[in-house]
């Protein structure tokens, strides 16, 4: 047994991971919720990200924090543009096929970026990267505290707009009921896409927020995209507020699995939840939709 | 051969059938009718096996079947079409046909030589080699019946078969229903086509809101007031009878 | 029904006499590869290609072989031909096991296909783990040429073994076509509830299927540890292979007999000249084959056995399927 302090380090870790695995999530599942599709190239788009991240840190000194706000807006244009003239127009509105068109996006983003920066891993240094706080005895980086907060804002914010803004009551009635959000004039193909560059855009915030800790190669994605997955199917496909709780169970489970099981199996423990949810309760732990 | 003990089906706290019960005989055609949303489609689909029911029995020639599955209770010899038409798209006619042919014939072409005669018997005989999705409405709903045929059940169970057809798509096929009821095969049909209900079937269930609210004779059953009142409002049989005597 | 037959024995007689006209090594070593690719892609093919459930996952089939086959050999010392036949029929059992657990839970469409995803990578962090397994540094069988060690110092000789298995299941594939069980599994794939309709336990139907598909791509794991004599977890159970058996079958044409054969060798081919073309760039003829995947599912979904029947048929009267015109909800009426 591991020492109290230690187990607490543990699990306040992999609630700062988790937020920021639930941020990653919560474009997957607003996505799931609006377009009833899988978007299998989430975690390459998320590799995008950081490169994009890392080429703004390292090309232009642009701090990534301060890079939130133009990635966001190019990512919500790039995740826009994907949607409404690659995986809608190849995919025909079939759940399989969008699956397996997503899948070749993600094949094709990870080799090229492949071909552009081989495998090599690289990381960005900034002032906060080192910097630890101590709260109550316990050390915490402060990258990644902010990086806890900011997702958390980001979800609120998400939230706001889906219940207060036009355009969030134009998702959710095409959610809802795709014919008749048509009839009373709705651009279905428009708010499709919009709702998968929010996807996107909430991303490249995942992006500026984890790349003053961790690290990215063309591979990265693929490290998250399971994860993401079973942030989604436990916090219930489409749920918001439960792709929060979910990422938070996440991270603390994976926290908790590396300690004591090692990081080589540490990841086995999201995959058997994610397993086990979709075979015993495919509506997800968390209240999910009907 | 087919009894139908008070069966109920619960979805929440909607009660869709509400202790219907129904009895059909050997050789009988009989008609299931009853206004939109009367839980017609359930009732069928809790005796083909589709869903269980919360309560009650279904029981085929004296065994109870109600814990059954669906692919069992084909093999026992129930055969269903679907209310909207279920082809699998992407086979052709004989391919299609050919899939309740294979319940009773293993081999290939066993299964291929009766999908073609149960097709020339419903009236596909010349679309055999066609895409089951190029075949129109009419054709759709006749391929719906060979699928079913070929199963060779002792009780059919058409779903609105006829709905959706023109007058004289119907015409063309009632005569194929009856003759399968020649060969020997119970059938027992939802229909809303009431014209048809009068010269097919000798006996008749309504069904309202869940509950059996008539049966007996097709001519019987549609002067029964709570009938009327069922299809037409609270009230309507009262105003029919009294301006049949006003105009007496 | 002859014809389907008659153009595999076509298609594997011209496989069979490349090492009489071929004799760079380089060419029989693409062969093997494709072969092996080709056999992983028909487990896949009779699944996700006839039976419509798309796994993402068959890299635990393919893993499962290669490691039962390698873990009896270097372990226990086992002949490797007694460790193929328990390689094929680990394959059997791993496939039974996910399809008993998947199918049973209702799982279909994408559930399905992540779940088997995620199946393999558990697999995969396992025997990426385990001492047994060799761990991270994976297993490597001795170099003990000979037919009963199933090693050939000859290239041409692993191409006929390669062969013989990929014609093996090519004419399982090819029966299975004409006989109920596929008639059955087709039935499935198109619309689960009129097959329960017309008598077919389609629960059943998908388990014999997915066993099936097991054992033939455990086949193809242990053929590439005979060929290599080298696995690890990243090879052996890593999503590569799972992403290679559904690219070959899809872009060969899913569903079709020949499909796989066809796919493997046009898609690999085509990483080949790509490489050519665009010089050592690592992952450029992957790149291709992901949008090769985008183009097939948006354009020719019959992939190019489909292509080349649409072509053959063309100036022909052949009613084209409308897909828009079949409304078929998949619910029942709640009347």
């Amino acid at each position: 047994m591991y020492p109290i302090s230690i187990v607490a380090e543990a699990m306040l870790n992999g609630l700062l991971t988790g937020a920021v695995y639930a941020l990653i999530a919560l474009g997957l599942t607003l996505v799931y919720g609006v377009l009833h599709i899988i978007n299998f190239a989430h975690g390459a788009f998320l590799t995008v990200a950081m490169f994009a991240v890392w080429a703004a840190y390292v090309f232009l000194g642009l701090d990534p924090y301060l890079a939130i706000v133009p990635l966001t807006i190019l990512f919500f244009a790039f995740g826009y543009v994907v949607q409404r003239f690659v995986i809608g127009p190849a995919s025909h509105g079939d759940d399989g096929n969008i699956l397996l068109v997503t899948l070749g996006l993600s094949i094709i983003i990870e080799n090229v970026l492949l071909a552009l920066f081989q495998s090599d891993t690289r990381s960005i240094s900034t002032d906060v990267s080192f910097q630890v706080l101590e709260i109550g005895g316990l050390l915490i980086s402060k990258a990644r505290l902010y990086g806890f907060l900011g997702a958390v804002v980001v979800t609120a914010l998400l939230w706001l707009l889906l219940v207060r803004t036009d355009t969030g009551k134009a998702i959710r009635a095409v959610a809802k009921e795709k014919l008749g959000a048509q009839l009373i004039g709705i651009d279905v193909k428009h708010v499709f896409a919009v709702t998968f560059g929010l996807g996107t855009a909430t991303l490249a915030i995942a992006a500026c927020l984890l790349m003053p800790t961790f690290y990215v190669n063309p591979r990265v994605g693929g490290a998250f995209v399971l994860v993401a997955f079973t942030i989604v199917v436990l916090g219930g496909m489409g749920s918001i507020t439960g792709a929060l709780a979910g990422g938070l169970v996440i991270g603390v489970v994976e926290s908790l699995c590396s300690l004591y099981l090692g990081d080589s199996l540490g990841q086995i423990g999201i995959f058997i939840i994610f397993i086990l949810v979709l075979l015993l309760r495919p509506t997800g732990l968390f209240g999910a939709r009907a | 051969m087919l009894e139908v003990e008070t069966v109920t089906k619960r979805f929440g706290g909607l009660v869709a059938v509400d202790a219907a019960s129904l009895e059909v005989r050997k050789g009988q055609i009989v008609g299931l009718i009853g206004p939109n949303g009367a839980g017609k489609t359930t009732l069928f689909a809790v005796i083909a096996g589709f869903l269980k029911p919360t309560s009650g029995r279904v029981v085929l020639e004296g065994e109870d079947i109600t814990g059954e599955a669906p692919h069992i209770r084909a093999r026992l010899g129930i055969a269903r079409t679907f209310q909207i038409v279920q082809p699998f798209a992407g086979l052709n006619v004989r391919e299609n046909i050919a899939v309740g042919a294979y319940l009773r014939h293993r081999s290939a072409a066993d299964a291929h030589a009766k999908a073609d005669a149960v097709a020339h018997r419903v009236g596909l005989g010349e679309d055999l080699a066609k895409p089951a999705s190029s075949l129109t409405v009419a054709g759709r709903k006749r391929l719906e019946l060979a699928r079913a045929l070929a199963t060779e059940p002792k009780l059919l169970l058409l779903d609105e078969v006829l709905a959706g057809l023109n007058p004289s798509e119907v015409r063309d096929i009632v005569p194929v229903i009856q003759a399968i009821r020649e060969d020997g095969v119970t059938i027992l049909m939802i229909e809303h086509v009431m014209q048809a209900v009068m010269n097919l079937c000798e006996q008749v269930y309504v069904l309202s809101q869940g509950r059996m609210i008539s049966e007996g004779a097709p001519e019987k059953v549609c002067t029964d007031p709570q009938v009327v009142e069922a299809y037409l409002g609270k009230g309507a049989a009262e105003r029919l009878a009294r301006m049949e005597t006003g105009h007496a | 029904m002859t014809r389907g037959y008659l153009s595999i024995i076509v298609v594997l007689a011209i496989l069979a006499a490349l090492p009489f006209l071929v004799a760079s090594n380089v060419v029989l070593n693409f062969v093997v590869f494709v072969l092996i690719i080709t056999l992983t892609a028909q487990g896949w093919n009779l699944l996700g290609g006839v039976g419509g459930q798309n796994s993402f996952g068959h890299a635990a089939f393919f893993g499962t072989g290669a490691y039962v086959s390698a873990m009896l050999q270097v372990h226990y010392g086992v002949n490797a031909w007694v460790a193929l036949a328990a390689a094929i029929a680990g394959g059997a059992v791993v496939g039974w096991i996910i399809g008993f657990l998947s199918f049973r839970a209702g799982l279909k469409g994408s559930y399905f296909a992540l779940v088997t995803l995620a199946f393999a990578e558990v697999l995969r962090i396992l025997a990426n783990a385990m001492e047994f397994t060799g761990g991270a540094a994976g297993l490597l069988l001795k170099l003990d040429t000979g037919f009963w060690n199933l090693q050939f110092s000859s290239r041409a000789a692993f191409v006929w073994l390669a062969l013989f298995f990929v014609a093996l299941a090519l004419f399982i594939s090819q029966w299975i076509a004409n006989s109920r069980f596929g008639a059955h599994l087709v039935a499935v794939r198109e619309n689960e509830e009129a097959a329960k309709a017309l008598g077919v336990d389609v629960l059943a139907v998908k388990l014999r299927a997915i066993t099936i598909s097991g054992a033939i791509t455990a086949t193809a794991g242990c053929l590439y540890l005979q060929y290599f004599l080298y696995i690890d977890a990243n090879i052996a159970y890593g999503v590569w292979i799972s992403i290679e058996a559904l690219l070959a079958a899809m872009v060969g044409g899913r569903g079709l007999v020949l499909g796989p054969i066809i796919g493997a060798f046009s898609l690999h081919g085509l990483g080949e000249v790509t490489k050519l073309a665009a010089g050592r760039v690592p992952g450029i003829d992957l790149a291709v084959y992901g949008a090769v995947l985008i183009l097939v599912v948006g354009f020719a979904p019959g992939g190019i056995l489909g292509l080349i029947n649409k072509l053959r048929f063309r100036g022909r009267p052949r009613p084209e399927p409308e897909k828009a015109a079949t409304p078929a909800p998949k619910t029942e009426e709640a009347a």
